[in-house]
């Protein structure tokens, strides 16, 4: 569905994706791991159009949207939330939603029914008439994924949406993603929660230092050695190999 | 539903005004201070709901007021042709001036310096070619009738200005409940984001001062018909472009009523200080200074937030 063809981006003298190539396949949930700073959301961005890959390629249901404008990727049917939410602050949550749900409905009265079925998808209905800025983090991530949704996305780009979120907040939003899943539509996350990659993704991409390590199910990826030292740092997987050699 | 109903309300009460015989100096006053907030309104759509602050709508005023007068003087067409090629010089230089600042992004103060910067552009070519009269400007030849968009009486520009503001409130109603107005709103409050969800926001944003410019042309075109005189300054000079700003933001930007409040309240003030303190020239800039500051640091919301401001205000100091 997504295909990402040997991309990189630097900025200055960080190589911030070096050489990233992988495709995302139809009505899945996968996800994007890796330490900060790993270039998790600069790939998200050149995939959606607001970063120009400095060479590679980017394929969306089989048409290169390289060098597309975000809104036109937007159109096609992909669409991603913001990692720093970006609600309209001034404007209530039907405002917000309303601004994704014209993307695709010119009319308001449409445009107002779709943000009401939206609303109830992620469980924001009794908020409509808040305003966005008043809400707490785990409303403002709702609102995020409510406004993307409401663009009626064929793949959703979810950065950390469940980052901030407290160990209930995330167990409400995960039945939410898969009911979307369900729906039809595709899913790939960034996510830091690891409980929520377990328990939601597929398949799993690892990034380091703007580049791939590993890849596979979130269970495979736990046992790799070259994601533990990743995360943990240089050397960690020997030493933790020797001592379940030495336990066993 | 109910802001429909005031905008009616509010129509009406004006229509029916010259019935109850008003001083001409009254039906001048009331007639530029619509002039106003239909200008305002026009300043409002870009700047408050669109969130991109022109300091120079005088540009898009200008052109029409020179245009209607032109094509009467030089070429001897009648003013329904002017209001027309009006129409057609704003909608084309706010296109340049949109293309031409939205496409290089220039936002905030980038583009209020350069929407300044073109007026003063246009008032020095003005001052100085042939076709405009240069510094002495143009007249329309006096001769009233309504196939000359001439009247004897004040009722005349009145109901004609008074329509165009009753359109203009319209407009702005409207566009909170289109989604070329959702759109312009998001993009004020978060560029990002509205691209984010599918916005084009060049296209919006050249989309929005097109629209301004074809409407502030328009009022100056009227302007030149009432006067009938055009020159360098009155045309493209900085008063405009000041007062359209000032009526939206004393009254409350990005609110349907906002420019007709603001233009309401300035007028009268100006109006007030002549009366008290004589017509000192410049006085009424000063004392729009002077309410800009006021209104800038304790009513960011315009006299249209007012209200909201002080109950919220009044419950503060109940609790506290």
């Amino acid at each position: 569905m997504l295909e990402l063809r040997s991309l990189s981006k630097s900025f200055g003298g960080l190589l911030a994706t070096a050489d990233v190539s992988l495709a995302v396949p139809e009505g899945r949930i996968v996800s994007l791991i890796g330490p900060n700073g790993a270039g998790k959301t600069t790939l998200f961005a050149i995939a959606s159009g607001f970063l120009t890959p400095d060479s590679g390629s980017i394929h969306f249901l089989g048409q290169d949207v390289t060098g597309l404008p975000p809104h036109e990727i937007c159109r096609l049917g992909l669409v991603r939330t913001f990692q720093v939410v970006k609600p309209f602050a001034e404007q209530s949550v039907r405002e917000n939603i309303l601004v994704g749900a014209h993307l695709r409905r010119a009319g308001h009265r449409d445009a107002a029914e779709k943000a009401d079925e939206v609303a109830e998808l992620v469980g924001m209905t009794g908020r409509m008439d808040d305003l966005a800025g008043s809400l707490t983090i785990a409303g403002r991530k709702r609102l995020e994924l409510a406004k993307a949704l409401a663009t009626e996305p064929k793949l959703l780009l979810l950065d950390e949406v469940m980052a901030g979120l407290n160990p209930t907040e995330i167990e409400e939003i995960i039945p939410v993603i898969h009911r979307l899943r369900d729906s039809g539509l595709t899913i790939m996350l960034i996510e830091h929660v690891m409980q929520a990659v377990m328990k939601l993704s597929e398949y799993t991409w690892v990034l380091n230092q703007g580049r791939l390590i590993a890849e596979g199910s979130p269970q495979q990826i736990a046992r790799d050695p070259a994601v533990i030292e990743a995360y943990l740092g240089h050397g960690l997987a020997a030493r933790i190999e020797a001592e379940n050699r030495a336990n066993a | 539903m109910r802001t429909l109903a005031a905008i009616a309300v509010f129509g009406f009460a004006m229509a029916v005004l010259p019935a109850f015989g008003p001083t001409d100096f009254m039906l001048s006053f009331l007639t530029l201070m619509l002039l106003f907030a239909y200008l305002g309104q026009g300043w409002n759509i870009l700047g408050g709901y669109g969130g991109q602050f022109s300091f120079g709508n005088t540009v898009f005023f200008g052109a029409g007021l020179y245009v209607t007068v032109i094509t009467q003087v030089q070429f001897g067409l009648g003013p329904w042709a002017g209001l027309a090629a009006a129409l057609l010089a704003g909608a084309a230089v706010a296109f340049a001036i949109g293309w031409l600042s939205f496409r290089y992004g220039l936002r905030g103060s980038y583009f209020a310096l350069i929407t300044l910067a073109f007026a003063e552009v246009f008032r020095i070519v003005a001052n100085s070619i042939a076709i405009t009269g240069a510094g002495a400007g143009l007249q329309v030849p006096l001769d009233p009738s309504p196939a000359n968009l001439q009247f004897v009486g004040r009722e005349g520009f009145y109901w004609i200005i008074l329509a165009l503001t009753v359109g203009s409130l319209l407009l702005a109603w409207q566009l909170e409940r289109s989604r070329f107005g959702v759109y312009l709103i998001a993009i004020r409050d978060d560029e990002d984001a509205a691209r984010a969800l599918g916005v084009d926001i060049f296209r919006t944003k050249l989309r929005a001062i097109v629209l301004v410019g074809a409407m502030t042309a328009l009022g100056g075109a009227f302007y030149g018909q009432m006067f009938l005189y055009v020159d360098p300054h009155i045309a493209f000079g900085v008063s405009v472009s000041v007062e359209v700003l000032l009526v939206s933001i004393v009254g409350g930007m990005g609110t349907v009523f906002g420019p007709l409040l603001g233009a309401a309240a300035l007028h009268t003030l100006s109006e007030v200080a002549r009366e008290t303190m004589g017509d000192t020239p410049g006085l009424n800039l000063a004392l729009y200074g002077a309410l800009l500051v006021v209104m800038v640091m304790f009513l960011p919301k315009g006299l249209f937030g007012l209200a909201s401001f002080s109950a919220r205000r009044l419950l503060k100091g109940w609790r506290s």
